[in-house]
């Protein structure tokens, strides 16, 4: 369980580290390590260089401003779980932090790193998506700011160049009259999810739903945003036929495969149950 | 090749200095290299807590990172938790609580229990099971470990109220 040996680079700034992955041949980014490391240790992968972000300063931070909320990337999960204007502007976001791994990975993982992993089953890049959060993605010569969307493109596989890395994650705060959840399905605590599903509902005066955005996790080969499962929500009063109709709705748009944590057809099963909880979860909290 | 480097830290207020190649994981380097073995080494993979230690203030676990990324930190391992012959008072509820039969997981189990305290004093049996997910027991079943950590922080708690400045 030892790696295959690779140089280590720590640098101070950003501007190093990205002149460290364009120019050292076959690198990689370490941020937490806490999914980079295991795969190392298998030798799933095993980079000749590895570019240790962890010691720059300034990229571990939360902030507001105006109508969102700016985290570092190398805000650790903790940090998120437990940031009060996280817990009042964008529950989802602290709930789905809260339930990764346990405390010692949440202690060393981080937002930037769980998001540009891409695993489709974990917790941060569904909520992210159903968010509509953007990423500042910092290159050689340019900074650029990407939607969570236009990010997630296949399983583990990123809009991210070998020679940028993602500094920045910002998450709109949860408009007047919204309630959010994230609701995390899992074998048991420490494990990825079967099903995760962030919702956030917002009511207009009249009772009717205004918006409504669903993100699942673990039912395709990227976080999904169950666009036609909002539709049958938006302009709505909300009921339990509806709620019940838009779970049918996330489960036809989601895609699971059969692995160790259930069949395909018992994973859309637990979407149409779970959708509709954190729905339900979402107005009560309104 | 990769270079070896040599690598300085702090443990259980120490100053500690020892070689490394990057590759060599923390727990490795504790435990081979400085000889400090009371930190265990169980599944090797990140999921039984047995190599927990505390970082910078923050329980960790020393197998899933790399010796170099402990360069200059601060280290509270298990050897570091009684004073001379006193034990902690954590380590006093486990022995009086029987939270441990083989003791395998303990040194982990006894840090994942200190952070957890330090974070929240007075945590429900809820909160504690929570606490201690990321370590694995597999003989007391867990029962007497939710007791011990309980007792644990009652045995804290005074002395908290007197030093509530102890993060």
């Amino acid at each position: 369980m030892i790696p295959r040996p690779f140089e280590y680079h720590a640098p101070a700034t950003v501007s190093e580290a990205i002149s460290l992955l364009k120019n050292a041949n076959d690198s990689k980014i370490l941020a937490g390590g806490q999914s980079l490391v295991p795969l190392m240790k298998l030798r799933l992968v095993s980079p000749a260089n590895i570019v240790d972000i962890g010691r720059i300063a300034g990229l571990r931070y939360i902030k507001r401003e105006r109508n969102r909320l700016l985290i570092g990337s190398m805000a650790i999960h903790h940090d998120v779980a437990t940031s009060s204007i996280i817990n009042k502007k964008c529950k989802p976001l602290a709930e789905a932090a809260s339930h990764i791994g346990d405390q010692q990975v949440r202690n060393r993982g981080t937002i930037g790193g769980t998001i540009c992993y891409a695993d489709p089953a974990a917790d941060i890049p569904a909520v992210v998506v159903a968010m509509d959060a953007e990423f500042k993605v910092t290159g050689p010569f340019t900074e650029r700011v990407v939607k969570a969307r236009d990010f997630f493109q296949d399983i583990f596989t990123t809009d991210l160049r070998q020679d940028e890395i993602l500094t920045e994650v910002r998450v709109p705060v949860l408009p007047p009259r919204s309630g959010g959840t994230y609701v995390k399905f899992e074998r048991g605590v420490g494990d990825l999810a079967i099903v995760g599903v962030a919702a956030i509902v917002t009511l207009d005066n009249a009772g009717a739903c205004k918006d409504v955005r669903l993100g699942l996790a673990g039912v395709g080969s990227t976080p999904i945003r169950a666009t036609k499962a909002e539709d049958v929500l938006k302009g709505q009063k909300p009921s339990d036929a509806l709620v019940a109709e838009a779970g049918e709705k996330a489960a036809e748009m989601s895609n699971p495969s059969s692995d160790i944590r259930g069949s395909a057809e018992y994973k859309r099963e637990m979407v149409k149950v779970h959708v509709r909880k954190a729905i339900k979860q979402s107005l009560s909290r309104i | 090749m990769s270079s070896v480097k040599q690598i300085q830290l702090t443990i259980n207020g120490q100053m500690y200095s020892g070689r490394a190649e990057p590759r060599t994981l923390l727990v490795h380097f504790l435990r081979d290299e400085l000889g400090l073995t009371g930190t265990h080494i169980g599944c090797i993979v990140g999921k039984c807590g047995a190599c927990s230690i505390v970082l910078n203030g923050k329980v960790v676990k020393s197998c899933l990172l790399f010796a170099m990324q402990a360069e200059g930190a601060e280290i509270l391992t298990v050897e570091g938790l009684t004073k001379g012959s006193q034990l902690h008072p954590i380590q006093e509820a486990f022995w009086e609580q029987h939270g441990l039969q083989c003791g395998y997981c303990t040194p982990g189990m006894l840090l994942a229990t200190y952070s957890l305290l330090q974070n929240n004093p007075s945590p429900s049996e809820k909160e504690i099971r929570e606490g201690i997910a990321g370590n694995l027991c597999m003989c007391t079943g867990y029962v007497n470990i939710v007791k011990a950590v309980k007792a644990a922080a009652e045995k804290i708690a005074p002395a908290k109220k007197s030093s509530s400045t102890r993060r």
